[in-house]
């Protein structure tokens, strides 16, 4: 557990992606079987104990701290775990208590009033040091002792006193997990005090953070799987293949990754497939390709996901939704699996239809990160899947083939469904890239019709090209409407994170409105990428430069209608949002220009941003 | 003065203060300068200028120029001389752990405070009554200071910085570890080690010699005075160079020392790829360590930890706690639990010297893009 727990602790910490795998792929190298397969599944969000609450925690300090010391610490330290973990009493400390009660009091006596000698014998600058080095708890005869202190304090010399004192020996994390899975509700309680006894602070920290679930350290699934796979040097689409079929510890898995073991076969009927992933297309490269090499189709405005269905030992139809990262989400889109009634993995998109209606991706965000699906949500925001690509028919795997005969296999494939809810994503005939760009500019006139409002560009796949897992450069392209952009003046400069933590990096902006005295700037986002990073040094000298005020991280940038910076902010969306004072918030904002031509009086106001939000949503 | 008037009578194992003669409020009292002795015509880490100062330490929030007399022990005297030049004060003089010295009424005498190098409790007796103003202490160990010495006393006068419950600093040598196994993991990468230029830093240093870390250890230019005189007192830190004028690539697989604010400064983009690391004993709170954007928390402390500070006032066998900066409450609340008076003394222009030290280079160092920063009250690098 404490192996584990210093992982977790190093973690939190390191925001670098690469880094983080590595302290990761470290940790598995190093420990050993069943631990690490149990931290794999404490990472990819695979365990889960429901009977530890953050009230049975309250309990357990409340019986044995001053509430008053706790309420201090609570209140300073901010969080529970964290709290709990930090100032859990511990064994090694109680004799502390114990010898400060134990002690006959001291008498203020004159045999310690003027004249008496010093309590120990003077140690004068280096030469003290190494001789009171010895001074070690409870060895060397100490001069307090002739005085009747006796051991009442022992000088905490911690090389030799370990204040980790654990006896027994702290639970492996294993040990944890296998305990927690069969232990009921009633005993929950004292084994969990017994465990925080013998664990040390960070081992307490990860052992809360383990059972309540609540780890907020910066990994995603993914991210641990990514780490598994380079342990054995594997690719990263291998484990995400197998991963439905395989469960904690994962002995087989990581027997396969260190050359052991066969590996693992996924018998999972409905196993999620690595996306394949599309690069933005610049003006350029259209000189090197042909038209006529390519099929192009809408890029809808929604959530990509993978629908796949399979059957189960008995025969049974399974199906599961994933997102483009494997995450499983079928939870959340329950109306959908009746209508994949038939094995098979279909890619596509995710949209909500009204009337036959493709709604924006404002609409569709109401069925996002939805815990609860209430009846009166499925009816109001009807779920859709709109179909571009087919990985599977049945048992067959059609990934090797070509883009065009996917296409076909796909075709057949919806129309044997015949189901409304599913359905083909067209495809835009063009002749030339000059066709192709009027479409895309016109998507109305072009046959997406009164959907337009959902298309954000088109995508163009190579018709000869198989379905390849990540974001292979050269057979899939995206060619996006041109993004919204306004001016606005930059506000509030924030320290990045990690490799930017020396730069001011993440800034918030507003544009003009009209207040209680005349025109004020409102902030109307925050973004934080978008610059180059000659770009980023001149904004952070600018920052720097022109600070008028800091509130700790923060500092407040000189925004005057002569004095300021504009910057160029490019965006996908709009919408309505009481959370911020401006009542817009943007979509994908970033720093496409920096304006040091323009005065901050020339930026925009949030009229011209209510106007875009008209125009977009029609509300 | 929350919770009691100076005309108040301090009870304490059921004989009345009166009794004995004179009340310990009579000998040292809060006074805006700082902790004034009447009877002996001083006062204690005076933070403004006064006629006879006694200097507990050599950190600036204690030990400020100024005054027209210092007594303090001869490092004390020393590293206010490296900080504040030869004329720190009208006149000073060095006192020996444990030797005694008559000031009008009162004796004091200096004992080791196990905070840095030269650092000192002070003890002052007036008839038979003593009272030892602690200053910054801890009982840890440290290579680099002598260690805490538990002085006896009626009145014990304690800092709080980390008077909570939730700070339990644990062994220094096991975080001085985790600094090496990082850099043994990311060895293309330099480790940047935030650390109170004026005892941390050196104390870190001496940990990573005894963890048989024997590579070149660097030096930001604010720390390196302090730390060669560290050196001259014959305190082993193997080998020391200075990080200016490094060329970026040859710090892979380094280990430097700065202040703390300096690393998230400018001067960090001279490093390649640096993993941030901060020794502190606030690292043990994670929002405090995630705030200052710290990669790798060291809790290395300086000062005593709340086991530490309870341990301690406990075992000096003194009725009555007077409690000064840091977190005054819950400290006196325990006392008070414990049956012990106690008091907060609202001394204020005391600090942790690590928030001190952060804020005040952040506003320094940042004044001008790309130079280095300087610790605030530190001396100017050569």
């Amino acid at each position: 557990m404490n192996r584990f727990a210093e992982l977790l602790d190093r973690l939190a910490y390191e925001p670098g992606r690469n880094n983080k795998i590595r302290l990761l792929v470290g940790y598995f190298r190093e420990t050993e079987d069943p631990d690490r397969g149990y931290a794999l599944a404490a990472l990819t969000g695979a365990l889960s104990f429901k009977h530890a609450k953050p009230g049975l925690i309250r309990d357990l300090i409340t019986e044995r701290t001053d509430p008053v010391l706790f309420g201090y610490s609570y209140d300073y330290v901010g969080d529970l775990s964290e709290t709990v973990a930090l100032m859990w009493p511990k064994s090694s400390s109680a004799h502390h208590n114990e010898s400060f009660r134990g002690h006959p009091s001291p008498q203020p006596s004159p045999t310690r009033g003027e004249g008496a000698q010093p309590a120990c014998s003077p140690h004068n600058d280096v030469e003290g040091i190494d001789v009171s080095e010895g001074r070690t708890a409870g060895q060397t005869p100490s001069p307090l002792v002739g005085e009747g202190w006796g051991e009442g304090y022992r000088g905490r010399d911690r090389s030799e006193i370990p204040r980790t004192h654990n006896n027994p020996p702290p639970p492996t994390l294993t040990d944890v997990v296998t305990t927690l899975r069969t232990l009921g509700k009633a005993e929950l309680p004292a084994q969990l005090a017994r465990w925080l006894d013998e664990l040390d602070e960070t081992g307490r920290w990860a052992l809360l953070k383990l059972v309540t679930g609540a780890m907020r350290i910066g990994i995603s699934a993914r991210l641990a799987k990514t780490a598994a796979a380079a342990l054995g040097e594997k690719d990263p689409h291998e484990i995400e293949l197998m991963w439905p079929g395989l469960s904690p510890p994962y002995l087989e898995l990581f027997a396969w990754l260190e050359g052991r073991g066969d590996k693992p076969v996924n018998r999972d009927p409905t196993p999620f497939r690595p996306v394949m992933l599309a690069h933005a297309i610049e003006d350029t490269d259209f000189a090197n390709l042909a038209a006529a090499d390519f099929s192009a189709e809408w890029k809808w405005d929604g959530i990509r996901v993978q629908a796949v269905a399979g059957r189960d030992a008995r025969g049974h139809i399974q199906a599961r939704l994933y997102s483009r990262t494997g995450e499983d989400i079928t939870g959340s889109f329950p109306d959908l699996v009746p209508s994949l009634h038939l094995p098979g993995a279909i890619d596509g998109e995710l949209l909500v239809l009204r009337d036959g209606r493709v709604q924006t991706f404002n609409v569709l965000q109401q069925r996002l990160n939805r815990k609860v699906v209430s009846p009166k949500l499925i009816k109001e925001f009807p779920i859709h899947l709109r179909a571009y690509d087919l990985l599977g028919d049945d048992e067959n795997d059609l990934r090797e083939l070509p883009f065009a005969e996917r296409r076909a296999h796909l075709e057949a494939f919806v129309a044997k469904l015949g189901d409304p809810r599913i359905d083909l994503s067209p495809t835009v005939s063009f002749a030339s890239w000059e066709e192709l760009a009027a479409a895309r500019a016109d998507p109305k006139s072009a046959g997406a019709g009164d959907d337009a409002d959902a298309v954000e560009g088109v995508m163009l796949k190579r018709r000869d090209a198989p379905y390849l897992p990540g974001r292979p450069k050269g057979p899939w392209w995206k060619w996006k409407r041109d993004p919204h952009i306004i001016d606005a003046v930059l506000m509030y400069a924030q320290r990045g994170h990690g490799k930017r933590s020396s730069y001011y990096s993440d800034y918030t902006f507003g544009v003009w409105t009209r207040g209680e005295a005349g025109d004020e700037l409102v902030p109307v986002g925050k973004a934080y990428f978008g610059f180059t990073d000659e770009e980023l040094l001149q904004i952070d000298r600018f920052v720097r430069r022109n600070t008028t005020e800091k509130f700790g991280p923060v500092r407040h940038v000189v925004h005057e209608p002569d004095q300021g910076l504009v910057l160029e902010v490019a965006f996908e969306g709009l919408q309505r949002s009481p959370r911020h004072k401006s009542g817009v918030a943007m979509r994908f904002p970033r720093i496409s220009r920096l304006r040091w031509d323009k005065p901050p009086r020339e930026a925009d106001r949030l009229e011209t941003l209510e106007r875009m939000l008209i125009s977009m949503t029609g509300s | 003065m929350r919770g009691s008037s100076p005309r108040m009578t301090i009870r304490y194992r059921g004989i009345d203060a009166y009794m004995c003669g004179m009340r310990p409020q009579d000998i040292l009292m809060p006074v805006p300068a700082g902790l004034c002795c009447k009877p002996g015509g001083f006062h204690i880490d005076p933070v403004r200028p006064v006629e006879r100062a006694l200097i507990t330490h050599g950190h600036s929030d204690h030990a400020r120029a100024g005054h027209g007399a210092v007594l303090a022990t001869q490092e004390t005297l020393d590293m206010m001389r490296l900080r504040y030049g030869e004329n720190f004060a009208g006149s000073v003089q060095a006192v020996a752990y444990g030797e005694e010295i008559r000031l009008g009424d009162v004796t004091v005498s200096f004992h080791p405070a196990g905070h840095v190098l030269g650092s000192a409790q002070i003890s002052v007796t007036c008839k038979d009554r003593r009272i030892v103003a602690s200053g910054d202490y801890k009982d840890a160990r440290d290579p680099t200071c002598a260690p805490f010495e538990l002085v006896p006393c009626d009145v014990f006068i304690t800092e709080a910085t980390f008077g909570l419950p939730v700070f339990r600093h644990g062994d220094a040598a096991g975080e001085v570890n985790k600094l090496l196994a990082s850099a043994k993991l990311f060895p293309e990468r330099a480790h940047l080690v935030g650390a109170y230029s004026l005892g941390k830093a050196q104390r870190v240093i001496a940990l990573l010699r005894e963890a048989g870390y024997d590579a070149p250890i660097y030096l930001h230019g604010a720390m390196e005075k302090i730390t060669y005189y560290y050196q001259e007192r014959g305190i082993a830190l193997g080998e020391l160079r200075p990080v200016r004028g490094m060329k970026k690539a040859e710090l892979a697989g380094t280990i430097t020392l700065a202040p703390p604010s300096a690393t998230s400064d400018v001067w960090t983009r001279r490093f390649p790829d640096p993993v941030t690391a901060f020794a502190s004993g606030w690292m043990r709170v994670r929002a405090r360590a995630r705030q200052g954007g710290i990669e790798l928390p060291l809790v290395i402390s300086d000062h005593a930890d709340w086991d530490g500070l309870t341990a301690t006032i406990a075992a000096t066998g003194a009725g009555e706690i007077w409690v000064t900066h840091g977190q005054e409450d819950a400290l006196v609340h325990w006392c008070k639990s414990k049956g012990l008076a106690a008091r907060p003394l609202d001394l204020v222009g005391y600090g942790d010297e690590d928030e001190g030290e952060a804020a005040a280079v952040t506003d320094e160092g940042e004044a001008q893009p790309g130079g280095e920063s300087q610790p605030a009250g530190e001396a100017k690098k050569p």
